[in-house]
Parts: C-alpha cells; structure tokens; sequence
C-alpha cells in the first residue's frame, strides 16, 4: 500500500495524508511562491541603494526577535512584555565576546559571528529558562506584569553595569560582523557593505523562520498551541505543562538574544537605555499587527512596524501638516509614537488576525471570485 | 534612628501615592476583568490638567475639576477602545490599553512642552519639626488624602445602591445583569473612578517638586503593587501601596551603604519585592486564588 503524499492533480487543497498537509510548503503555489521570494532577496541589493538596504536588514532582524516573541505569545499563548530584557542580554553577551580586548568596557576580542551570535541565543535562552518558573507558575495578566518588572529591573543593571555596558549617554560597541576573519562589515570590489549586510540578515532571517516553521509543526509546536487554547485542558490530556512552558521560554529568548546580537551591528553602538518598555511593546505590536500564532505574521508585523518611521517620513510629503522639526507639534516622532498605539487598537478591534488576516481574507476573495462565498 | 524613622515616613507619604495609583488598577479590574495599562497615560493627564488650571483657579479648584476631567477622559477610552472588547480573552484587552497609553501620552507630552512644570501645590518642601524628627507636610497631606479616598471608597462600596451593583458585577457579572444591575454602567464608573484616583495620586506624587513625561513611570509601580496585595482586593492594594512605598524610601535611605546595587536601587526595589513575593505566593498577599474548570 502506498501512502499518496501529493495531492491530486487540480486539487491542490485536498490532503490525502497527515504528512502531507503538515509539510513545510503544503502547496505547489506556497513553494513556487518561496521560490519567487527567495529569488526576489537574493537579486535585491542589485536594485535598492544602499541607505534602504541598510534599513531591510533592520527589517530582517527584528523579524527574528518576533519571531521569537511570536513563538512564546501567539504559539505558547504566553504573555511577554519581557522581550526588550532578553534582547539586551544577548546585545551584552555578543558584544562582551566580540569587544576589543583592550577597550574601555570589557571584551574578549572573539569576533566570529559563528562563535557569538549561538552564545548570545544560549545566554539569552539560559535566561528565558532561568524566568520560565515564574511562567509555570502564573498565568495571563499576573505572567505579563512580571515580565514587565523584567524590563525594569534589566534596565537598572544595563544602566548601572558601566565596565559591561559603558554606561548611560556612553554606550558601547556593538559585536563586529565577521567570519574566520573575513569581515563583512567592508566595503569590497565585489559587494558594498549594505549589499552584504542585506544577504547576510536575509539569510540568517530564512533559518530562524525556517526552523521556527519547523518547531510549530512538530510535537513541541502543538503542545504550545494546546497550552495557548486551554492549559488545564492540555494538562488533562498529557501535555507536561512546565516542561513545554519552560521550552518556550527557552526558545523564544533564543531568538530574542540573536536579534539582539545583531540589531546594534547595522549602527554600530549599544545605549543601554535602548531596553526599555517602548522595545517590548514595539515587538508586541510587530506579533499583533503582523497576526500572532503565525511565523510570516510575525515578519510582515516586523517589516512594518520598522518601516513605519520611513512610510511616515515618505507620507509627510503629502500631509504638510505633519513637522519633520522635532520642535513643532505635530512632529513626524509624534505621529510615529501615536501611530504604534492606534495601530495596535484598531487591529486588535476590527483584524484580530492582523496583517495576516488581511492576507487572507484577500486570498480567499480572489479565490472564490467571480462568487461572494 | 531618625534616618529610619524619617525613611518611614517619607515611605507612607508615596507610599499613599501607590495606593491611590493601585486602587484605580484594582477597581477596573474587579469591574471588567482586565488590568488596564492606560493609567499611566491617565494619570500624566491629570496632573497636567492640574499644572494648567491652578494657575486660573487655584490648587483647590483645580485639583477636583481635573480629576473630573479626566475620570471624563477615562469614561471615553472605555466605551471608544475598551466596550467594544467584551467577551475578548483579558490579554487582548490590555494590550489594547497599552495602545492607548502610548498614543495618549504622545498627546499629552505636547502639553508638556519642554518648561519646568509643577501643580503650584501649597506645600512645596516646608516641613514640621517634631523632636528631631523633620515631617514635610506633602508627604503628610498625602497620607491623609489618601486615608480620607479610601474612607469614601469603602463607604461608597458597603452603603449605596451603585456600591452594591459594583460589587454584585464583580462577583458575577451575569447573575448582577439578571438581577438588573446595569453591567456597562459599572464598567464606566469603574473606570471614571480610576482616572479620578489617577489623577490625584499624579498630583500628589508631584507634589514640591517638578514634573516631566517622564512621570508616568511611577504610575507603573502601582503594578507591583496590586500584584505583592492581590490583583482583586482592595484592602490589598491599600496596604500594598504602603508598603512598596515604605520599602522603597528604606532602600533609598540605605542604597549608599551597598554600592555595589549601584546607584537608584531603590528605583527598581517595587519589582524586586513583587518577584520574591510572587515566587512564594502567586496571587499575591490577599488575592483570591483562581480556582479554573476545564
């Protein structure tokens, strides 16, 4: 007997076997569609300047950091305000590995992204594992307010921990972007260093997603979700609670902790006062306006939560009204801050789903037209 | 001695602060289930409002309009942003009011402006000398507003007819909607009455001395505070708010015999004392424990 792993022919939808409706790319549109859009990355720096290449790398790793974010609140249902904690943690780790050694803030001199980018995750994550007790142990709102005394209590040590961080105004170096010392940091003959920069976080971006894709389709990925429908329920029928809330945690500090590594690389330098709660609720509004409990949620939400400065900067040409002097009211900084706000209550009110929804309720018009249903 | 003892009353005057602060956190979330991170926003408002109007009307007059003001202010984010979310999972929710804070602060940070602003309070830094013991009078005029709030609460909760509905609705608020207790009309006072309490907590944690946007951080240890008294008990966050707030100005008057903590460590002691107390009880000191069927 074999079991038929495709679909037949024309019937793209139906699903003859579980593996197959799991698969990674269930549908011939979905790989064709990856397809496109990993071709349409790869040949990207050969078209965009380098000051929006600069700005898309940004966009890619904050997708990682929601990403993460999204698996431990849209999957696992956890509710984190703590995320801007782990991803100075792991800032602090890589940049702690990767500083000069004789430097004014300590520093190992280890500069190979292969060595600090996986130890900034494991810190992180050693973190997330360290706070997931706190998570077994409470739920909902009460979970959310710790996480958030989280954020305030890593930012006193991020302030405080002048030799690690270099102190408030001062800052630090961020990590240097190097492989086997082959910098990729340098502008060379055969790419500019945003074009790299670009491929670089493009790349690392497509494993993270990848293997977070790959986690919500396991075992480990169907717990969380039971856990985010009903906990007690999951608990009754065997879901070992804090085991799968502690991987959770684990994970999405993982990923927080990477984001983190890499975020200051595009500019340079770490303030520590970059960790505070406006970063958690940035990243909450990346999983909500981007559509929790989805990993292409979380991307769009974080494409165009850090585009959203440059939109708003491209739409104050057409709205004269709006400053770019941070002196006048209302400002470009203004209209920014409000936006995150209006856009995460209009999204949470009228498209749960987020951007997500959005998406598919367009797909399903079109595939049902010319019919309304 | 008297470095503790005047620690301690510094810690009762903000302390009443927090309790005010936590009481508005506590009633929304008795009436509606759901931990509003708007007050912040809400307080910054009130106390900017009194900042404009002491000025026109004295500290006396301004303070009971502003808080009127923006209890009115609350009543809007409740039925704009927050009633159309009933029946939604609480987390949903409080996102949504977070929403909300960061959009209003923007707003109200304009009426901020880059001046020194104060609320023009009578107080200032004067202060009572008993024995050697120096009092000043903003953290005693705190104190006994706050004794004289709660009062007026407690009263308002056992003896009059809204009193009663509220506490019926935050028993079960379908078995109060069957008894013809106007559920939404709780949900708008609920929140009336925190943005008041917000807004005279604000003004008395501002009292003599300056305030910027910055401010709204200090509504946030009122988060602390109702998770070390329990989420849904008000004795709880009265007597939570005291004493984050007699931890905190014990830790500030001691921070310099422990450097290595760093400097401000009092800054930070609110969240540290939630964590230590949540990790020995996880509904706080006088909540109720949630008892969940599957």
């Amino acid at each position: 007997m074999t079991v038929t792993t495709r679909p037949p022919r024309g019937r793209p939808l139906l699903f003859t076997s579980y593996p197959s409706e799991m698969s990674l790319f269930p549908t011939t549109t979905r790989k064709v569609a990856f397809g496109v859009l990993l071709a349409v990355t790869a040949l990207l720096p050969f078209l965009l300047a380098d000051a929006e290449l600069q700005l898309l790398a940004t966009c890619c790793i904050a997708a990682i950091g929601a990403i993460g974010l999204g698996l431990v609140t849209g999957y696992a249902g956890q509710v984190s305000l703590g995320h801007a904690f782990f991803l100075g943690i792991g800032a602090y780790t890589a940049s702690v590995i990767s500083g000069d050694p004789d430097g004014r803030t300590v520093g190992y001199g280890v500069t190979n992204i292969l060595v600090w980018l996986p130890a900034a995750g494991l810190v992180a994550g050693l973190f997330g594992v360290i706070v997931a007790p706190l998570a077994t142990r409470l739920r909902g709102l009460y979970l959310a307010i710790v996480t958030l005394g989280l954020v305030f209590i890593g930012q006193h040590i991020f302030n405080e921990w002048s030799s690690v961080t270099g102190g408030v105004g001062v800052g630090r170096p961020a990590p240097t972007l190097e492989v086997f010392g082959w910098s990729l940091f340098t502008t060379t003959a055969s790419a500019t260093r945003d074009q790299k920069l670009f491929w670089l976080m493009a790349a690392l971006l497509l494993v993270f997603a990848l293997a977070a894709r790959n986690l919500a389709r396991s075992r480990v990925g169907r717990a969380f979700t039971a856990i985010r429908d009903r906990d007690i329920a999951a608990g009754v029928i065997g879901v070992n609670l804090a085991r799968y809330k502690t991987i959770a945690f684990a994970v999405s500090s993982f990923y927080a902790g990477c984001a983190g590594a890499l975020l200051f690389t595009v500019t340079g330098y770490i303030e520590p006062t970059s960790f505070s709660l406006l970063l958690s609720v940035q990243y909450i509004a990346m999983v909500l306006i981007g559509g929790a409990g989805t990993i292409s949620g979380a991307i769009a939400g974080a494409f165009f939560i850090t585009l959203l400065p440059r939109i708003i900067r491209e739409l104050q040409a057409f709205l004269p009204f709006i400053s770019t002097d941070a002196n006048e009211v209302p400002n470009v900084l203004q209209v920014e801050s409000i936006l995150y706000g209006v856009l995460i209550i209009l999204f949470l009110i009228f498209e749960p789903r987020g951007l997500f929804g959005l998406w598919v309720r367009a797909r399903n018009y079109w595939k049902s037209w010319p019919f309304s249903y | 001695m008297i470095d503790l003892l005047e620690g301690i009353v510094r810690g009762l005057g903000t302390g009443s602060v927090y309790a005010l602060l936590a009481l508005g956190f506590v009633i929304i979330y008795k009436a509606t289930r759901v931990i509003s991170f708007a007050q912040p926003a809400l307080m910054l408002a009130g106390v900017v409002l009194v900042s404009h109007l002491a000025g026109p009307l004295g500290f006396w007059a301004a303070l009971p309009v502003a808080a009127l003001l923006t209890a009115l202010l609350a009543l809007g984010i409740e039925r704009g942003a927050v009633r159309p979310m009933v029946g939604r999972p609480a987390f949903v929710v409080a996102i949504i009011t977070l929403g909300v804070d960061v959009a209003i602060r923007v707003v109200v940070n304009i009426f901020i402006g880059l001046d020194v602003r104060n609320v023009h309070d009578p107080w200032g830094l004067d202060s009572w000398q008993i024995g050697s013991l120096q009092v000043q009078q903003r953290h005693v005029a705190a104190f006994l507003a706050t004794a004289l709030l709660v009062a007026a609460l407690f009263a308002f909760f056992r003896f009059t007819r809204m009193g009663l509905a509220m506490r019926a609705a935050a028993d079960d608020q379908e078995a109060a909607l069957a008894q013809g207790v106007s559920v939404g009309a709780v949900f708008a006072l609920s929140w009336a009455l925190a943005g008041a309490l917000a807004a005279i907590g604000g003004t008395f944690a501002t009292a003599g001395v300056s305030f910027d946007g910055n401010l709204w951080l200090t509504a946030l240890v009122a988060l602390p505070v109702i998770i070390l008294g329990g989420l849904d008990s008000l004795p709880g966050a009265v007597l939570g708010g005291l004493a984050v707030g007699v931890a905190q100005e014990l830790v500030a008057t001691y921070q310099n015999d422990l450097p290595w903590l760093g400097g401000n460590v009092s800054v930070i002691t609110p969240y540290v004392l939630m964590l230590v107390v949540l990790l020995v009880r996880p509904y706080g000191l006088f909540g109720t424990r949630e008892v969940e069927r599957v």
